[in-house]
């Protein structure tokens, strides 16, 4: 057993966690700079992969975010066991992230508009989507179907979790559904793909948003390299297959990054939500103190008289007051056409539904 | 690679030693070269098939085949994946391989089907989508996935029956249904035994043992529930008796059909929309989360000092993943 000095040598002088090397430049970045920079390098703006918390920190206002369905445990119902089984796996990823699984759901304010917000981790089992996972994207979407608010989904996923075999797939199909009925009731939903976002992620939530943006650089895959050199034996170059490959062949509308990040979805949302719609109750089942409040903001900031309106005519719920109210609406506004049409659009999904 | 594609790296079993050894007998069976595809046995199901191509925007893909099909007198949409049965027609059908052309079209006659009131029949085998660039840049994870949504939400029943494989999200593309049956020696998972291997012990050595572990046999998918009804195969398998294994098939989706038809357009859709809802078993824990990775002695006097930052920031500079790439 070698003999163990007192002290330690000059080169390991410094706690390992201090400085990151930047795989971009080589740069050794003092990790203190770097989460002021959104842990963007700040020499070639190489984005690092950041965790699900640290994501929604930055996205959302702070103090706004209430997580949900945090007590959502993973179950290994295969008992799954490759070089380790699957349970001890769960556990050892539980502790170093603090994570029950690999996905943060809740709702919070971006720039003062009330979301819903899923977001993966990727240092848990690679991001990867297994049952939990699942859920809580689906329960993200409903969340927003029911308040009828925009979802945002953050994506950082190595695909579907192979250790909950089948029923992994089947996320596919749940998230899906979701989305589907998120489309049919014309509610924003806006698809962040960061590094990486592959299988079967890309293959169902993250790749069909209204707005699909990614960050630069990140990697966007459905066949992982090695599946793909394993079944067909082709090597694809260096730097396929990333961000900028998936704007030129049309798949990601914009590349955004970090730092422009919110500030761009809040944008995209102000077109995306019509005013109205935005601080409208969500239907008409009872008094929510939550609605009345963002009601109440939006009359006293000013946004629209329209709005207090469209609440005090909307709580009878009948389908003509609420067609009475856009009509009032889309005249005291005057803000044009364009909102005039979407909180049309608004009040007939929600007539439909109800 | 194209003996493993045809199936034929595996002369046929004798009898099995090992449960593991049954179960990739199991899964050689399920890819044997001869066993039937959607074209095969609509030749013994359907008293017409009229094939449909193209998916309008880029081109017709030869893996997938789709038309329409009177089957028992009865107007069906059919779709199904199409692997050759020699090397030749292997070559032409991609080895069963599809682009997102195959999707694209699928999703062309589910249209059809829901537009003039025909039920959905789908064949699944497939290994998985095709993993090359071609199909990458057309957007194949676009096409699965906008096939997956619409047949979460298709106004008209469907039924999927799964054949031989069923591999990853390149069956499901074509696997979400009303219900879902399975060939008694078919198999389905969430990515082929060779795929799982090579992530998850870094070698292909290992399929065996991930097809044991992802339990993959269509008996084991009805026991989870995936697969509603195992239809026997006779004889030694289907690809001894075509016409037999056809018309076991026929009667199993008659049978199901003839259920599905008296519901209401909005209950198909609403029970097809709970049952994926419904899939994937978790608990909700009384304990609150474990606290992140206890930091060592240095870590908490560090602490006391202002401006450190949270410990799952400092996490970010730690790799702990699994399957993907090495960075940071």
């Amino acid at each position: 057993m070698p003999v163990r000095l007192p002290f330690r040598p000059r080169r390991d002088a410094y706690p390992p966690d201090l400085w990151t090397k930047c795989p971009g430049c080589s740069e050794m970045l003092f990790n203190k700079q770097l989460d002021k920079t959104m842990r963007v390098c700040p020499h070639c703006s190489h984005h690092f992969r950041i965790s699900a918390r640290t994501r929604i920190e930055q996205l959302i206002d702070a103090g706004t975010f209430v997580e949900r369905d945090a007590d959502l445990q993973p179950v290994d119902s295969l008992g799954f066991v490759d070089s380790k089984p699957y349970a001890d796996r769960l556990v050892a990823a539980q502790l170093s992230t603090g994570l029950r699984d690999a996905a943060i759901w809740g709702i919070g304010q971006l720039d003062g508009r009330r979301v819903s917000i899923c977001a993966m981790d990727f240092w848990f089992m690679g991001g990867s989507m297994g049952s939990v996972v699942g859920e809580k994207i689906a329960r993200a979407g409903e969340a927003a179907l029911a308040e009828r608010i925009p979802l945002i989904i953050v994506s950082s996923s190595g695909g579907a979790r192979m250790q909950e075999g089948t029923y992994s797939l089947m996320q596919l199909a749940k998230t899906m559904g979701v989305v589907e009925r998120i489309k049919a009731a014309r509610i924003p939903y806006i698809s962040i793909l960061t590094d990486p976002t592959t299988g079967g992620t890309f293959a169902s939530f993250a790749v069909v948003g209204d707005v699909n943006i990614a960050e630069p650089n990140a990697l966007i895959r459905f066949a992982g390299d090695r599946v793909s050199a394993g079944t067909i034996g082709e090597e694809l170059p260096p730097g396929y297959a990333r961000a900028e490959f998936w704007v030129s062949h049309g798949f990601v509308d914009r590349i955004v990054p970090r730092a422009k990040l919110r500030d761009e979805i809040a944008t995209l949302l102000s077109f995306l939500v019509a005013p109205a719609t935005a601080l409208e109750p969500p239907p008409p089942t009872g008094f929510s103190p939550r609605s009345f409040l963002s009601a109440l903001t939006g009359a006293l900031t000013g946004e629209g008289s329209g709005s207090m309106g469209q609440t005090a005519n909307g709580a009878p719920g009948a389908s003509t007051n609420g067609n009475g109210s856009l009509n009032g609406n889309g005249t005291s506004n005057g803000t044009g056409e364009s909102s005039g049409d979407g909180s049309g659009a608004a009040n007939q999904g929600e007539a439909s539904r109800g | 690679m194209v003996d493993r594609l045809l199936g034929r790296a595996h002369p046929e079993p004798s009898q099995p030693a090992s449960p593991t050894a049954a179960v990739w007998a199991h899964v050689q069976q399920a890819r044997n070269l001869k066993r039937p595809h959607t074209l095969e046995l609509l030749k013994f199901m359907a008293e017409e098939f009229v094939e449909l191509h193209g998916d309008r925007v880029f081109g017709d893909d030869s893996a997938i085949v789709a038309g329409l099909a009177k089957i028992s007198g009865r107007r069906i949409a059919v779709i199904g994946f199409q692997k050759g049965q020699d090397t030749e027609e292997n070559i032409r059908r991609n080895f069963g391989l599809p682009h997102p052309e195959g999707y694209r079209k699928a999703n062309r006659i589910m249209d059809l089907a829901e537009r003039f009131g025909m039920p959905v029949l789908t064949f699944v085998d497939v290994q998985g989508a095709f993993p090359g660039a071609a199909a990458e840049e057309r957007g194949i994870a676009e096409a699965i996935a906008t096939s997956i949504g619409i047949m979460t939400r298709l106004r008209t029943p469907i039924v999927v029956v799964i054949t031989g494989e069923g591999g990853s999200g390149g069956a499901l593309g074509l696997a979400v249904g009303d219900c879902v049956l399975a060939l008694e020696n078919s198999i389905y998972a969430v990515i082929s035994p060779e795929g799982c291997a090579t992530i998850l012990w870094r070698s292909a050595e290992q399929s065996q043992q991930a097809a044991v572990a992802m339990k993959v046999t269509a008996g084991e998918q009805h026991e989870l529930g995936i697969v509603d009804e195992v239809i026997p195969e006779p004889g030694a398998g289907a690809h001894t008796d075509t016409a037999e294994t056809a018309r076991r098939i026929r009667d199993a989706v008659n049978a199901r059909l003839d259920v599905l038809t008296k519901l209401s357009l909005d209950e198909l859709v609403e029970a097809r929309f709970n049952r994926y809802r419904a899939y994937g078993p978790y608990t909700v824990a009384d304990r609150p989360a474990a606290p992140a990775e206890r930091p060592g002695l240095g870590d908490k006097l560090r602490g006391l000092l202002p401006g450190r930052p949270s410990v799952p920031q400092m996490l970010g500079t730690r790799r702990n993943g699994q399957p993907g790439r090495g960075e940071e």
